[in-house]
């Protein structure tokens, strides 16, 4: 019973979060309210940490954030400051013979006056220089490593120190079941026996490195709420990690598939080559879309139901709006689960299929 | 009516296409399961797998509409 408790309180709290995102973006725009634009603000990048906005008592805007590293390298100078230098709005920040400037969460490489230019299409067209910032999603993503690095360690240490045979004890006893479901109904299930060590490392991380992070992104309050496993430069890394996964330990049969399939005519051929080779590089693409869509999509969802409220200026619709974003909240918590699960699984899939012996 | 773009109703088709052929898959599965619940792990694997591939196809027309769009 009390945990039934501690659950809808969890759940109340996870739904509360977007709520009180919702306001800020109503806060800081008045009273036009613009969704796409606080939905869009939500699930990109920012060079500082958002943590709360209020109205002190004078009816000022007050915006609490952590400002975070910039790190921009341009033509052999590199410079490290906090993005709290761009506060100002219209800060320049000198870099060589350029200047720094943010415009829309964005660094620009501008003139002394710190000129933008822009396209037909409202697009700047100023150059941007190689930027390395840890951004939200990224001190985002470096906490999962940490909490991962932190909490696997510890699992091992007392691996080690009790033996691997002794009964599981505490943090041990949620971790291993899981390892074992990954290895023996994912990557065993998948890879043959005597190959599938190699690949198992690899899998158990990107499983736990994806779950972690689908889970931070959905802590609505200060260390999570960034959209890491959302975001396309992310997903599209692990895919290509198991791209190369796959195809640098592809056995003979494998290439021989793509690039001579054997007992078709040879008219067919021609035409199985090309698809078979695509099919290398789809394969992976399907991978990074999957995840980079359903985690986008979950967020998405979460925020336009709580933006229900602010779109009709109603606080009727709050029951409503609140009980739907706690349902979908619920939904998306399986989901951070399912989608690491599917990741690891095609990746196993696909290593499978690379590396097997023909049977 | 206005604001209603081609690209939303081909979406609207990829879903609809999506949810057939994935509908179809947990059916299929459902009464697989149900004839031999002893090898239900295995047909819940070979399920998610194929509506992975399904889903990457609907992926794939979500993206094209996306860019085209």
């Amino acid at each position: 019973m009390r945990a039934f408790f501690l659950l809808t309180g969890l759940f109340m709290w996870m739904a509360v979060g977007p709520l009180s995102a919702a306001s800020e973006g109503e806060a800081a725009t008045g009273k036009d309210f613009d969704v796409t634009d606080m939905i869009m603000h939500h699930i990109g990048d920012s060079y500082v940490f958002h943590i709360v906005s209020f109205r002190n008592g004078k009816g000022e805007l007050v915006d609490v954030s952590l400002p975070l590293p910039v790190i921009v390298w341009q033509e052999g100078h590199l410079k490290v400051f906090l993005s709290s230098r761009f506060s100002g709005g219209n800060d320049l920040v000198p870099i060589g013979n350029d200047h720094l400037r943010l415009y829309h969460e964005k660094i620009y490489l501008t003139d002394a006056a710190g000129t933008l230019h822009f396209g037909a299409d409202h697009e700047v067209l100023n150059p941007r220089p190689l930027d390395l910032s840890i951004t939200k999603n990224v001190a985002s993503m470096l906490l999962a490593g940490f909490l991962l690095a932190l909490l696997m360690i510890g699992v091992g240490r007392s691996y080690s120190r009790r033996g691997g045979l002794a009964v599981p004890k505490g943090v041990q006893l949620v971790v291993e079941p899981v390892v074992l479901y990954v290895r023996d109904d994912i990557v065993n299930a998948q890879i043959d026996k005597d190959k599938a060590g190699r690949f198992m490392p690899f899998l158990l991380t990107i499983f736990f490195f994806i779950w972690f992070n689908n889970m931070l992104g959905l802590i609505p309050f200060f260390p999570g709420g960034a959209n890491m496993s959302g975001n396309i430069a992310f997903t599209l890394t692990l895919a290509v990690f198991t791209f190369f996964a796959s195809n640098l330990f592809g056995s003979r049969h494998y290439w021989q598939e793509i690039l001579w399939p054997p007992g078709i005519p040879i008219y067919l051929k021609f035409l199985m080559i090309p698809i078979e080779f695509i099919g290398m590089f789809t394969k992976p693409f399907a991978l990074m879309l999957r995840l980079f869509a359903n985690i986008t999509a979950g967020h998405i969802i979460v925020l336009s139901l709580t933006s229900i409220i602010f779109v009709l200026q109603s606080i009727y619709v709050a029951p409503l709006s609140i009980l739907l974003s706690l349902m979908i909240f619920a939904l998306e918590l399986l989901v951070a689960l399912l989608q690491a699960y599917i990741f690891t699984l095609l990746s196993a899939l696909f290593i499978g299929l690379a590396v097997n012996e023909h049977h | 009516m206005e604001g209603i773009s081609f690209t939303v109703i081909g979406l609207g088709i990829i879903i609809l296409g999506a949810a057939l052929g994935i509908g179809q898959i947990g059916k299929g599965a459902m009464e697989a399961m149900a004839r031999q619940p002893e090898i239900s792990s295995k047909i819940q694997t070979a399920m998610i797998v194929i509506a992975a591939l399904i889903e990457g196809a609907a992926l794939f027309a979500i993206v094209v509409a996306w860019l085209k769009g």
